[in-house]
C-alpha cells in the first residue's frame, strides 16, 4: 500500500465529507460473535474536532468526482478542486485498522456521483458487504442512499448497513430547483420509501421468525441546510415533522450554511454561519421528539421564525402564561416537561422524589433544574414568592437579566441599612 | 463510638456493615485500615476480617429492595475512591433496612442519596470516557496496548465492553495510577497485578511496523474533518478535557 497516496486521498475525501453533520453511532444492534466490533450498546463519541463536533465514525467520501453541479456543494462538477477516489479495499483497511485502535465506532461512507446512481450505490454496498462478510465486522456502518438508486440495491444496502440516509439539503422544492437544477425531489424520496418499507417488513417478520436478518436497524436520517435559501423556520420544522411522521426518520439534522462559493443565488461568501439559528432549530426538534410539543405549537404563521433571544420552550411558556403555574407535587409528567428550565432527566427525578416528600425550591436546585428560569412558573405546596412576577409585563426581561429581580432589590436595600 | 477498620475491599466493607448489625453498635463508623489515623481517642476499634459469606448476605438482602442496578450504584461509589465512600454506602444500607419495601436510592431529596447519585454519575461518565478515549497501539508481538490514568478506578467497569468488542485481537489496558491492568489473550480476559510498575520508557521502539503510519493517518483525518469556519475551542475542551489529551493519538502534536 502506498502510504503517501493513501494519506493524500484521506485528506481530500475527509475534507469533502465533513459537511455531513450526522455522526451518530447509536441504534445498531449487532453483537460480536468472535469477530471484530460490537455496536449493540449506545453510541460513543471517540473524540471531538476543534469546532466541537463529535467524531464517532470514519466519515469519508468514496470519491469526490461528481456529475452534478449543485451550487451549494464543494464537490460540484464545475468547482476546480483536487479529485480522488478510494478503492473498496482501501476503505475496508482504513475502517478495520482505525476500529482496532479504538479510534472509531465504524464507517460513514458517502460519495460523489460518478457515472450514474446505481454504479455509485453498488460500490458503496460492496464496501459494506466486504466488511460484514469477509472481515466479520460488527461495528457501525452508515451508508448514504444515492438519489435515483434502484430498489434492489437499496434493499441490499440495508442488509449490511445500520443506518441509511439521503440528505434533502434544501428544505423546499423551489429552493432545490434553484440551487441544484439537475436533482429532483422524487429521486431522493424513493430510496427513503424503499428502506422505510423494508424496516416495517422486517419488524413484522421478526415477530414470527426470530432469525430474520437485520435490516437497517438504526433507521434513516436526513439533513437540511439552513440559511442557503430563504425558507423560514416554520417551513423547516414542518418539513422535519413531516419526515418524522411519514418516513419514520430517526433524526433530522440541520446544518447552518457555510459559504463555499460566490454566486448571486447564495449568501455572500463573507456571511457568518447561522450557528444560533441552527441551535434553536435543534432545540425545537428536541421539543417535538422528547417533550411532546407539536410543530404548530412551537411556531405559527404569525410567528414564522424562532426567537433567537430565548429558547423555544421558554418562548412557548411566555406566550401561554395561562397554563402556569404548574404544581410540582401534583402535576403530570407532560406538564412538568413544559416548565422552562426543566429537562427530561430532572422531570423524571421530580416524579420519583416527590413520592418521598414535599418538594421545595432547594430540592429543585439540587435535582439539576435551571432554577433561575423555572422558579417563575412553578407552584410549591408551601407557596412560591416568585409567582407574583408571572403576571408581570416585564417577565421576559426579568428572566433574561437572570438575577436582577425586584425581590433581590428589596433584599439589597435592607442590607444597606447596616 | 466504635470505629470498624476494614481492608479496603468491597467485600470487606460489606463484612464491616454486617458486623455493625451483628454486634449491635449504636454509634459506628467504618474506615479503611490503610489510611486510618485515630482522631477520636474515645472511639473503640473493631478490626474486621473480610468474610465473603457475610458480605453476600448483606448484598442479597439489599438487592431485594434496591435491585441489581442499586447494587451496581453502590459498587460505583466504592470504585469512586471518594473519601466519604464508607459513610455514604453505610448510610444507604441503613436507610434501606429501615424502609425495606422502598428503593431508597430514588429518594433524591435525601442528601446522602443525592450525593450517591452524583458520584455514580461522575463514575459512569469516567467509565464512558474510557470506552471513548482509550487508544490502542499495536506492538511487535501483535498485542494492542493502551495506558490509562482515570480519575476513578473504572477498569473493572470497562472489562466487558472491551471483551465484547475486540474478540479477535490480543489487547491489554494498563492503569498507570493504580498499577494494574487487564489482558485479553484471545481466550481469557483477566486482571494482572505486576510486582513492579511497568517500565514504559522506550516502549515506542517496540511498536509494530505499521503503527506509526496509522497514527499519522488518524491525525490527518482528525485535522481534515474539522470545519475551520465553525471553530469553537470552548466546546472542544468541554468535551475533551485537557487532562485526557496525553493519551489521545490525535492530540499528540498539540
Amino acid at each position: 500500500m502506498n502510504f503517501d497516496r493513501i494519506k493524500e486521498k484521506l485528506e481530500i475525501l475527509a475534507d469533502a465529507a465533513k459537511y455531513d453533520v450526522s455522526c451518530s453511532s447509536s441504534g445498531g444492534k449487532r453483537k460480536n460473535n468472535g469477530g471484530l466490533g460490537d455496536s449493540s450498546a449506545s453510541g460513543i463519541c471517540h473524540t471531538y474536532t476543534e469546532d466541537g463536533r463529535c467524531v464517532s465514525l470514519l466519515k469519508i467520501l468514496l470519491t469526490n468526482h461528481c456529475i452534478y453541479d449543485c451550487i451549494y456543494c464543494v464537490s460540484r462538477k464545475s468547482n476546480d478542486i483536487k479529485r480522488a477516489a478510494f478503492t473498496v479495499e482501501e476503505v475496508v483497511d482504513l475502517t478495520i485498522s482505525f476500529y482496532r485502535r479504538n479510534y472509531i465506532e465504524g464507517l460513514f461512507l458517502s460519495s460523489g456521483i460518478f457515472k450514474d446512481a446505481d454504479t455509485t450505490m453498488e460500490r458503496l454496498v460492496r464496501v459494506a458487504k466486504k466488511l460484514r462478510t469477509e472481515h466479520n465486522f460488527n461495528g457501525y456502518i452508515h451508508l448514504k442512499s444515492i438519489p435515483g438508486a434502484s430498489d434492489d440495491l437499496m434493499n441490499e444496502a440495508a442488509l449490511y448497513a445500520d443506518r441509511l440516509s439521503v440528505n434533502l439539503e434544501i428544505p423546499t422544492e423551489s429552493g432545490l430547483k434553484l440551487l441544484a437544477p439537475d436533482k429532483n425531489r422524487e429521486d431522493m424520496l424513493q430510496p427513503m420509501r424503499i428502506v422505510q418499507k423494508g424496516i416495517q417488513q422486517y419488524k413484522d417478520e421478526k415477530k414470527i421468525i426470530r432469525s430474520t436478518p437485520k435490516f437497517a436497524p438504526a433507521g434513516q436520517s436526513t439533513q437540511m441546510i439552513v440559511g442557503a435559501t430563504n425558507e423560514n423556520d416554520l417551513q423547516i420544522i414542518k418539513v422535519a415533522d413531516h419526515f418524522y411522521k411519514n418516513y419514520g426518520m430517526k433524526r433530522v439534522y440541520y446544518s447552518g450554511y457555510i459559504p463555499v462559493t460566490v454566486d448571486n443565488r447564495l449568501p455572500a461568501i463573507t456571511a457568518e454561519v447561522p450557528v444560533l439559528r441552527e441551535n434553536r432549530l435543534y432545540q425545537s426538534d428536541w421539543l417535538m421528539r422528547f417533550y411532546g410539543f407539536k410543530a404548530d405549537e412551537i411556531l405559527d404563521f404569525n410567528m414564522p421564525f424562532l426567537d433567537l433571544e430565548v429558547d423555544p420552550k421558554l418562548s412557548w411558556a411566555l406566550r401561554h402564561l395561562d397554563q402556569f403555574p404548574v404544581n410540582l407535587q401534583t402535576a403530570d409528567y407532560k406538564m412538568i416537561l413544559r416548565i422552562p428550565g426543566i429537562g427530561v432527566k430532572t422531570a423524571q427525578k421530580i416524579l420519583s422524589a416527590r413520592q418521598f416528600q414535599v418538594l421545595t425550591i432547594d430540592h429543585l436546585k439540587k435535582l439539576g433544574a435551571a432554577v433561575n428560569r423555572a422558579k417563575y412558573f412553578i407552584d410549591f405546596t408551601y407557596g412560591n414568592p416568585f409567582l407574583k412576577h408571572l403576571t408581570d409585563l416585564n417577565l421576559r426581561k426579568l428572566i433574561l437579566s437572570g438575577s436582577q429581580s425586584k425581590f433581590q432589590n428589596q433584599f439589597s436595600q435592607q442590607l444597606t441599612l447596616f | 463510638m466504635t470505629t470498624l477498620l476494614y481492608d479496603g475491599t468491597f467485600d470487606g466493607l460489606f463484612t464491616a456493615i454486617f458486623e455493625v448489625f451483628e454486634y449491635r453498635y449504636q454509634d459506628a463508623e467504618i474506615r479503611n485500615r490503610e489510611n486510618f489515623q485515630q482522631e477520636n481517642m474515645f472511639a473503640e476499634i473493631h478490626e474486621v476480617v473480610t468474610q465473603q459469606e457475610k458480605s453476600e448476605r448483606v448484598l442479597n438482602k439489599l438487592e431485594k429492595s434496591i435491585g441489581k442496578s442499586g447494587i451496581n450504584d453502590l459498587l460505583r461509589v466504592y470504585l469512586s475512591e471518594d473519601l466519604e465512600l464508607e459513610q455514604l454506602i453505610f448510610s444507604a444500607v441503613k436507610q434501606s433496612i429501615k424502609h425495606p419495601n422502598e428503593n431508597i436510592l430514588q429518594n433524591f431529596a435525601n442528601d446522602d442519596i443525592l450525593k450517591i447519585a452524583k458520584i455514580c454519575k461522575s463514575v459512569s461518565r469516567e467509565r464512558h470516557r474510557m470506552t471513548a478515549f482509550i487508544r490502542f497501539e499495536k506492538m511487535q508481538d501483535d498485542i494492542y496496548f493502551a495506558k490509562i490514568d482515570p480519575d476513578f478506578n473504572v477498569l473493572p467497569l470497562i472489562r466487558k465492553h472491551f471483551k465484547d468488542r475486540y474478540a479477535d485481537q490480543k489487547w491489554m489496558i494498563y492503569d498507570l495510577r493504580r498499577h494494574y491492568g487487564l489482558f485479553y489473550d484471545l481466550e481469557n480476559c483477566d486482571f494482572f497485578y505486576p510486582d513492579e510498575k511497568l517500565n514504559l520508557n522506550l516502549y515506542q521502539e517496540k511498536f509494530h511496523d505499521e503503527e506509526k503510519r496509522y497514527q499519522t493517518l488518524w491525525q490527518s483525518y482528525f485535522t481534515k474533518t474539522n470545519i475551520r469556519e465553525r471553530k469553537n475551542a470552548k466546546l472542544h475542551i468541554q468535551h475533551v478535557p485537557k487532562r485526557y489529551w496525553k493519551y489521545l493519538t490525535e492530540k499528540y502534536n498539540s
